[in-house]
């Protein structure tokens, strides 16, 4: 990767021990990260974390805006973040749906946003104060046509904090939209916080163009498939649009160059996927069930997963970080070792259908599914590992 | 010699337009043109650099100016271009970002970014071509559409009430209002020039011909026909109350400068609350210190 | 692991109980406490809650099922939360402010007027304060030291010296009721010895 690497401004950063809730850590992941715009519309469960952006950026210096609605917060980011600052907003399903217009556009254009899913019960106005995790195919395919976008999923207020940070240092690296899709329990959960020194933060810059102002192509792929990006104001006079374009940025409209542009915008993704899926993997060497979980979901299993070993089960945990792209590969490979999966989650089993895909048949995927509005009773999950382990 | 290379054979506009992208789209009679010569006229006599200056588009007819304008130009989604001229604008505040979109775009489906960006005193120039309907998908009733003229989705004739746009303009606090035709070619240069030096919420429509559509459909004749009706029937007023300022089918079009008036823009009204609560803790925006 | 619920009615500061005491246990403590709340408007006005789950370890499930303390300031959440308190786990209440009803449960109720107590102080809204600091003394979940560490960032800065007070007016009553209970303690086990050995005397 063509990737330059600095510490963290340590104007954003809030170093320190602290008692925080996951949409408090979203902030200061965002501000650590160097995020200097955020505009967006206040929905529940989400609000917390443009509270307080609100108040912590008028001593930092950027911008706070509170726009008519959430179609207007993205275009509002992608406008920004072609002016050249890191941008984002926070929203929970029903305003995550009105986003899905202009995320599409975030991806013809590649420009860098962040955007964070604070997941409730759906759908429609569902379960506006109650936890979900019904969001996460619509992450991946809410916008028309054919895309590919970065998601990760954090279990904590800290990994709120981590992975916000990680979701700008990829969004900037692949010119593309990063999610981080939490839910209500993770979001309003407080505890421990810790935030490095800014000097501990590693922070990726934007991949800036410098040569010849002539010569600049805005969606001419570099070396790892990334192209190069400049900023409004500063001479190139380019041109973006969200039709079908060519490496100049102007619009041609024919199948030709509609395979060569939606077929970049999903290269360079899939092809870099080995450089951005994030998993944690537990006792999976030898195990005969491998339990596959993320965001809060993860934790409750975590607790199954305790209780299965003591009775006896042969569990290994898979805990995704990255959602999409997904793990694919290392799916596979566990599918042709073991004996079942069992996939717990806050909804009737999104991303069962992923681990199922991925694992080609090999193996019977068990899923644990909740409607949301609660997290899984553990024993829920015991339950069904001690089934697929029969 | 080859042609390009004689005088005659380049456009005086070169600079500003992507000779690379012509011919564009736009049918013979078709006013959006004028418009953007009109805009590139003001930009040159604004002495503004242009680099500094943003096009934002919407779709439609007219959001395809932001492919032709050789500045940095941003061809968005439908009815987006305000907010997404918001975030250019606040991001970099040095930048002069001008939404140049139709009817349809900025005050149909983009009606509510429109309002809003109004009210906060936005620092951007919006210029809404308006030709009384959805050209690019076929003529369809628009929210523009005066009472009676017939579209492909209003087949027996349109029976809702337009908008009367520089009265929509003013109401959610544009500091900056006018109305003109595409026949008033120096009065819209004016205009646009004047915004361009203005801050604040600046809105200028442009009455223009669709001939393919809007003058076929209702048997109006050509652009010729189209540019006589403007010719006589529209009336100067300047501070015109915006209120009377309705278009009936094929009736008076009251054009003029409604709204010319100061006002502290959004970031303006950001620094000066914010420094005036936060004290010496404020860091402000895009103020040169 | 404990599970631990305040509740009483929107006002009263039940939630910043529990953000107090998470922050003190995880922060200043060196334990691991998630705190919830309850949201949504059936939280505001009525019965509202907020709860810790403290371990030595990471919690992993985040929400208090059978809390082992409930702390209730208001009628309406003694009502709704008693039944969910486990088996011989502590109910404290705002004395002024619950009746209890007869029960034949085991649990532990410990009672102190901290409404009262705060509104001599100069204010009720101190009572939240009051409150901690009692359930500090009774339960030893915590320590009064974290407790103060954790209340800058929590109470305004101006407030901070009048919020010990609260807090410490509770813990010291929480201090006499735990002697007195001591005293009452050893003095049946006193008698029950006596009673015993007279027991034994009368049986020979």
């Amino acid at each position: 990767m063509n990737v330059r690497k600095k510490s963290a401004d340590p104007k954003g950063v809030l170093t320190g021990v602290h008692y925080l809730d996951g949409d408090y850590a979203i902030a200061e992941g965002a501000l650590a990260a160097g995020c200097r715009f955020f505009a967006g519309y206040p929905i529940t469960p989400s609000t917390e974390t443009a509270e307080r952006f609100a108040e912590r950026i008028p001593m930092v210096g950027g911008v706070f805006i509170q726009m008519e609605d959430e179609i207007a917060s993205v275009a509002a980011l992608i406008g920004a973040s072609w002016a050249g600052l890191k941008a984002m907003t926070v929203t929970s399903g029903p305003g995550f749906s009105l986003m899905m217009e202009n995320i599409g556009l975030a991806c013809m254009m590649e420009v860098p946003i962040v955007i964070a899913d604070v997941q409730r019960g759906g759908p429609s106005t569902g379960l506006p104060t109650l936890t979900g995790q019904g969001d996460m195919q619509q992450v991946k395919w809410g916008s028309h046509g054919d895309y590919e976008i970065i998601a990760l999923s954090p279990d904590s207020p800290q990994e709120c904090f981590d992975l916000t940070i990680k979701a700008f240092n990829l969004s900037e690296m692949f010119r593309v939209p990063v999610f981080i899709m939490t839910d209500e329990c993770v979001g309003h959960m407080h505890e421990k916080v810790v935030i490095p020194p800014a000097e501990e933060i590693e922070i990726v810059e934007r991949k800036w163009y410098e040569g010849p102002k002539d010569k600049y192509l805005p969606y001419k792929p570099d070396v790892d498939l990334v192209p190069f990006m400049v900023k409004a104001g500063d001479g190139y006079r380019f041109h973006t649009t969200g039709l079908t374009h060519d490496e100049r940025g102007y619009p041609v409209i024919n199948a030709e160059c509609q395979d060569w542009c939606v077929r970049h915008l999903c290269d360079k993704i899939r092809l870099n996927a080995d450089k951005i899926i994030e998993y944690k993997e537990d006792e999976t060497d030898n195990a005969e069930i491998v339990v596959v979980s993320y965001g809060i979901t993860s934790r409750v299993a975590w607790k199954a997963i305790q209780d299965a070993r003591k009775a006896g089960i042969k569990v290994g945990s898979l805990r995704l970080i990255t959602i999409w792209p997904f793990p694919d590969k290392r799916i596979e490979e566990l599918a042709g070792k073991i004996k079942a999966f069992v996939v717990p989650e806050i909804n009737l089993g999104q991303i069962k259908r992923e681990v199922e895909r991925a694992a080609k048949g090999k193996v019977p995927v068990y899923p644990v599914s909740h409607c949301g509005g609660w997290v899984h009773n553990p024993d829920n999950i015991l339950k069904v590992i001690k089934e697929a382990a029969k | 010699m080859k042609p390009e290379d004689r005088v005659e054979g380049r456009h005086p506009m070169e600079e500003f337009l992507r000779m690379d992208r012509m011919p564009h789209i736009w049918c013979s009679g078709c006013g959006i043109g004028i418009v953007v010569t009109s805009f590139i006229e003001a930009l040159q006599k604004s002495g503004l650099d242009p680099n500094k200056v943003c096009v934002c588009s919407g779709i439609g007819c007219t959001g395809r100016v932001a492919g032709y304008v050789k500045l940095d130009s941003f061809h968005t989604t439908h009815g987006r271009p305000v907010p997404f001229a918001t975030g250019l604008k606040l991001a970099n505040p040095e930048l002069k970002v001008v939404v140049f979109s139709g009817d349809g775009d900025i005050v149909g489906i983009g009606g509510n970014h429109f309002i809003h960006a109004a009210r906060r005193n936005m620092d951007i120039v919006v210029i809404c071509v308006n030709n009384f309907n959805y050209a690019m998908t076929g003529g369809q009733v628009a929210a523009t559409t005066p009472i009676g003229a017939n579209l492909s989705t209003a087949p027996y004739g349109n029976f809702e009430y337009p908008f009367n746009l520089p009265y929509l303009a003013e109401a959610c606090g544009a500091t900056y209002v006018a109305r003109w035709t595409c026949l008033h070619i120096r009065r819209v240069t004016k205009s646009i020039q004047e915004a361009l030096q203005k801050r604040g919420f600046s809105f200028i429509e442009v009455i223009t011909p669709c001939v393919t559509l809007y003058a076929r459909r209702n048997r109006l004749g050509d652009g010729l026909n189209l540019l006589r009706y403007y010719y006589e029937n529209s009336e100067i007023r300047h501070g015109a109350d915006t209120r009377t300022l309705d278009i009936g089918y094929q009736g008076k079009i009251i054009v003029g400068k409604f709204v010319d008036i100061e006002k502290p823009t959004f970031l303006d009204c950001m620094n000066n609350h914010l420094r005036k609560v936060l004290g010496d803790k404020y860091q402000p925006w895009g103020v040169k210190s | 692991m404990n599970e631990i619920r305040f509740s009483g009615f929107g006002g009263q500061g039940i939630i910043r109980q529990g953000l107090i005491l998470g922050k003190a246990l995880s922060l200043y403590d060196n334990k691991f406490a998630t705190m919830t709340q309850s949201f949504g408007p059936e939280a505001r006005g009525s019965a509202c809650s907020s709860q810790v789950v403290v371990a030595e370890e990471r919690v992993l499930y985040p929400y208090v099922t059978k809390p082992e303390v409930l702390v209730a300031m208001s009628q309406e959440a003694y009502d709704k939360y008693e039944p969910e308190l486990r088996e011989g786990g502590i109910l404290i209440i705002d004395s002024d402010l619950v009746r209890l009803k007869p029960s034949k449960r085991k649990i532990k109720i410990y009672s102190i007027p901290s409404t009262r107590f705060a509104e001599e102080i100069g204010n009720r809204i101190y009572a939240n304060l009051v409150m901690l600091g009692f359930f500090t003394a009774i339960t030893k979940i915590v320590t009064p030291e974290a407790i103060k560490k954790a209340l800058p960032g929590l109470v305004p800065s101006r407030y901070i010296d009048i919020n010990i007070k609260a807090f410490d007016k509770g813990y010291n009553y929480g201090l006499e009721v735990l002697e007195k209970e001591a005293q009452e303690k050893a003095e049946e086990e006193k008698t029950e010895k006596t009673q015993k050995l007279k027991g034994k005397g009368t049986k020979k």
